[in-house]
């Protein structure tokens, strides 16, 4: 499959074969084959993944009928992804490790960025501020919005304060470090979106 | 932190401690890799700072080449550090050192601690 759901665990340093130190995200992965989609019946080929096994208390019913349907556990999370080709074997129930990132050397990380909630100009976007005396009381503010006569409305895209974060943002090509496949964990370069313990979906980078 | 970050610092520190603060000289070997051939550097110098935790802990080293001073950090538990010698174990009343970057020759002793 191209990609995998995981877990980021938190950031830490490895030193490199020359000694160098590299900043790396720790993200724990391991899923289990929840569903296989085939052209035939579904008229597309994926793969469904799940992470986080539950117990089947847990889950509703509806999602138990799909747990149970295809043979396999009550996930967290679930997520479909595209198979690398036709002939891949996979079976529901069984589970995949971080074998499957073994030779892949930029992956793509997606996860949910920390929300900051509603935010100004200053905080999101780093407009600069006004000074405080000689009689200002532009301090916060973003200033004008645009022209009075002409164009006579605020243009669309114009950076204005509102709500910040808690969207899905993906970094690409962040650089496989590291394989750990005993514990299960990827070593990626560089920062992860969201916060420690977050949900990101990992996936193959296919631009090289 | 995660129990597991935790447990990855540990393995790559492999039972290693930083065995001196600030305020002690010590000899820093580090191992330096010119084309083929490695060879070990020394570095003498006053421990002026030591600073993070863990596997993320740095250490900067000060000391006078002719009579200019040079610091250097080093990353506490990289791998290309060999060997950390403490020479002298100084008593100082503060836990980074940085009044001796304005100050020069004798100006700069440390006290020995007994």
């Amino acid at each position: 499959m191209q990609g995998m759901i995981g877990k980021k665990i938190g950031m830490t340093r490895v030193f490199n074969d020359t000694g160098r130190v590299i900043a790396v995200t720790v993200i724990k992965t391991g899923n289990i084959v929840e569903q296989i989609k085939t052209s035939e019946k579904d008229g597309y080929s994926s793969v469904q993944l799940g992470f986080d096994t539950i117990a089947e208390k847990k889950v509703n019913k509806p999602l138990l009928g799909h747990f149970k349907k295809n043979n396999s556990q009550p996930v967290k999370v679930l997520k479909e992804f595209k198979l690398d080709n036709k002939e891949e074997q996979l079976v529901p129930g069984k589970a995949v490790g971080v074998e499957a990132f073994e030779g892949v050397r930029f992956v793509d990380v997606a996860g949910t960025v920390k929300g900051r909630g509603f935010a100004g100009t200053i905080k999101k976007y780093h407009f600069q501020r006004g000074r405080e005396s000689h009689g200002n009381t532009n301090v916060r503010e973003r200033g004008s919005c645009g022209a009075n006569s002409y164009p006579a409305r605020v243009l669309p895209g114009l950076k204005m304060s509102g709500h910040w974060g808690d969207e899905q943002v993906t970094i690409k090509k962040l650089e496989v470090v590291a394989l750990d496949k005993d514990a299960g964990l990827l070593y990626v370069k560089g920062a992860v979106p969201g916060r420690n313990q977050g949900i990101v979906y990992i996936k193959k980078n296919i631009t090289k | 932190m995660s129990e597991i970050i935790r447990a990855i610092e540990k393995k790559t520190m492999a039972g290693r401690t930083i065995g001196y603060n600030p305020g002690d000289t010590v000899n820093v070997s580090f191992k330096i890799k010119e084309g083929e051939k490695e060879r070990i550097q020394q570095f003498q110098g006053v421990v002026i700072q030591t600073r993070g935790s863990g596997l993320n802990a740095t250490v900067t080293v000060r000391k006078s080449s002719g009579n200019i001073y040079v610091e250097r950090i080093f990353p506490a538990y990289s791998p290309l550090i060999a060997e950390v010698k403490v020479l002298k174990r100084g008593r100082v009343r503060r836990a980074k050192l940085y009044y001796l970057r304005g100050l020069t020759g004798k100006a700069t002793r440390i006290k020995e601690k007994k």
